[in-house]
């Protein structure tokens, strides 16, 4: 499987990652080498094995239903890069 | 020098009243000074509020009431949150972060009575292996090679200014991250010790998330037992991360004293791979005669898809950094680029926060998770994954651990392995597949090669059992006798 230039272009704004056209041949290029490389893993026939998501191999933990945490909303305010009072700022998306 | 004792050394020095916490930071401070602006070990220091930890670890100690770090200086990779001091990852994106939280492996040591130098640079979201991907600048490794002491050579990564504070004494010890060998392979190229401990044995709370089904956090020391001692304090389950275990901590240091006479130690034929230096192949059957020598069994033992790690975890990670990832954007916190609308605010904002390897890896996560290929990719690569995960398995049933190489070479010069993404990834050869599998693995260092480099062997053991490889690498680290220091570091500017 390769990589065309449009698909780098469609990956990139499926991940909202703008790219400069001037970056795309480039980036085909590494992409391509990268999946080219992974490829090897066709040589094993895994029909019938079961995934695995994750070591961890243990049931997840009950807890109680009850809040434990919250009330910190300056907290949380003191990071963003754009403010007013207590809302994040973004531009308009509704007109 | 305060600076050149082991962690344990400094501990009963405190504990007897030899010097001061405060004393110590002092030493530590001062050789950060000297050597930081050369090295670039840390991106943030954290001079003032050391101290007041010094001084409160004093007097915590003066009242009958220090805890088993107290006193101590150590390094914290910036990619743990550390509430009210700037935290990274090595990002422009997170460039100006300062977290309201403590991540629960920080907070750990801070009740042991730890003292925070300052944040260690790293690869930019700890994706890489050599340091070079950080967006503020690359670590030189403190080691020389023999003849030429102007070669700059990386300190290997993800934890790559960790290990290189620890190597030029600019910290007793420090704590890592490891995805796919991000303490391992950088502990062999600074010849120090590091271990990542089991998946699950300490929280990933408050760690800056890379793919989380295999970060996990270790430390770094100039010892072993150092490590032991770091281990288990930052150890433990953590209600706020549910892949952490619900087990008791261990005695760690205890166990580097362990026997190990009628110990099986398997050495895995798949890693013996073609073109491997002499050096390395040389240095590991002097480790199997090290351990023979220390009462162990050696056997040959098959892990037969290790051949399948790298490409299995060049899927698997950037899937899940991908996921990870979509957070940044320049909304909530960090940068924001702004653009005409929110989805152009996005892209600008994130084409300008990540550095080239951490859009790549994103690329390459989008792409494996898309519609139509995830099957081809993710859920093959999960299928790969379990397979491997049966190779220890398997393995494990016959021996107590296995002896390996960290990495396939000594430490590379800066910007070498960087025109081809692949090339580099083949630094983690040794080191994924414990990764994948979960496992704890250990990297101590074993030796030199012709370049006077230092070379670190892994000690890799069953999940949960720590113990066996603290006292395989301790053994490990007995018989080496491994005593060479490297060119540069605290009171030797050549």
């Amino acid at each position: 499987m390769s990589l065309d230039p449009a698909t780098v272009r469609r990956i990139a704004r499926l991940a909202r990652i703008h790219l400069d056209e001037a970056e795309v041949p480039r980036l085909q290029d590494e992409l391509n080498s990268i999946l080219g490389w992974i490829e090897q893993l066709n040589e094993l026939d895994v029909a019938d094995i079961a995934p695995l998501t994750g070591p961890a191999q243990m049931a997840l933990k009950m807890r109680e239903d009850r809040v434990t945490d919250g009330g910190i909303r300056d907290a949380i305010l003191a990071n963003a890069p754009d403010r007013a009072g207590e809302f994040f700022v973004v531009p308009k998306v509704v007109e | 020098m305060l600076t050149d004792l082991t962690l344990a050394e400094a501990s009963a020095g405190l504990a007897d009243r030899r010097f001061s916490a405060a004393e110590l930071t002092e030493a530590h401070l001062a050789a950060i000074a000297a050597l930081n602006p050369r090295l670039n070990a840390y991106i943030t220091l954290a001079e003032d509020s050391a101290r007041a930890e010094a001084a409160a670890a004093d007097a915590a100690r003066a009242r009958g009431e220090a805890g088993p770090l107290a006193g101590i200086p150590l390094a914290i990779k910036d990619l743990f949150c550390t509430e009210g001091l700037r935290t990274t990852a090595a990002s422009r994106i997170l460039g100006n972060f300062i977290p309201p939280y403590e991540s629960t492996v920080t907070a750990n040591l801070r009740r042991a009575g730890a003292v925070f130098l300052g944040k260690a640079n790293l690869d930019e979201f700890a994706m890489g292996s050599s340091n070079m991907t950080s967006a503020f600048g690359p670590v030189e490794n403190p080691w020389k090679p023999r003849g030429d002491a102007a070669a700059k050579l990386v300190p290997g990564g993800s934890s790559g200014g960790s290990a290189a504070a620890v190597a030029a004494r600019l910290a007793l010890g420090a704590t890592g991250t490891d995805t796919g060998g991000s303490i391992r392979q950088p502990a062999s190229f600074c010849g120090i010790a590091g271990i990542k401990p089991t998946y699950g044995r300490c929280s990933r709370w408050g760690i800056v998330a890379f793919a989380s089904s295999l970060d996990q956090a270790g430390p770094f020391a100039r010892t072993v037992q150092d490590c032991a001692i770091l281990l288990g304090a930052m150890a433990g389950h953590d209600p706020k991360d549910s892949t952490s275990a619900d087990r008791p901590v261990p005695d760690f240091a205890a166990a580097c004293t362990r026997s190990l006479k009628g110990m099986r130690i398997g050495i895995p034929r798949e890693y013996r791979a073609p073109g491997m230096s002499g050096a390395i192949e040389a240095l590991w059957q002097r480790g199997l005669d090290w351990l023979r020598a220390a009462g162990a069994e050696p056997v040959e033992v098959s892990l037969p898809h290790t051949k399948y790690g790298l490409a299995t975890y060049y899927i698997v990670a950037p899937a899940e950094c991908s996921s990870n990832l979509a957070r940044y954007d320049g909304v909530r916190f960090g940068l924001r680029e702004e653009g005409t609308d929110l989805t152009q605010l996005y892209e600008r904002t994130r084409a300008a926060g990540f550095g080239a390897e951490v859009r790549r890896r994103i690329l390459i996560g989008t792409y494996v998770l898309s519609a139509g290929y995830y099957d081809a990719y993710y859920l093959k690569a999960q299928k790969v994954r379990a397979l491997i995960h049966r190779d220890f398995t398997d393995a494990f049933g016959k021996v107590d651990a296995l002896l390996t190489p960290t990495a396939p070479s000594a430490a590379f010069a800066q910007g070498a392995n960087m025109d081809d993404p692949v090339q580099m990834y083949l630094n983690d050869v040794f080191t994924v597949p414990a990764s994948m599998a979960g496992v704890p693995a250990m990297s101590v260092p074993a030796g030199l090669d012709a370049d006077g480099l230092p070379l670190g062997l892994q000690v890799i053991g069953r999940p949960f059992d720590e113990e066996t490889v603290f006292a395989v690498a301790a053994a490990i680290e007995r018989e080496a006798g491994f005593d060479a220091r490297p060119a540069i570091r605290a009171g030797v500017t050549p």
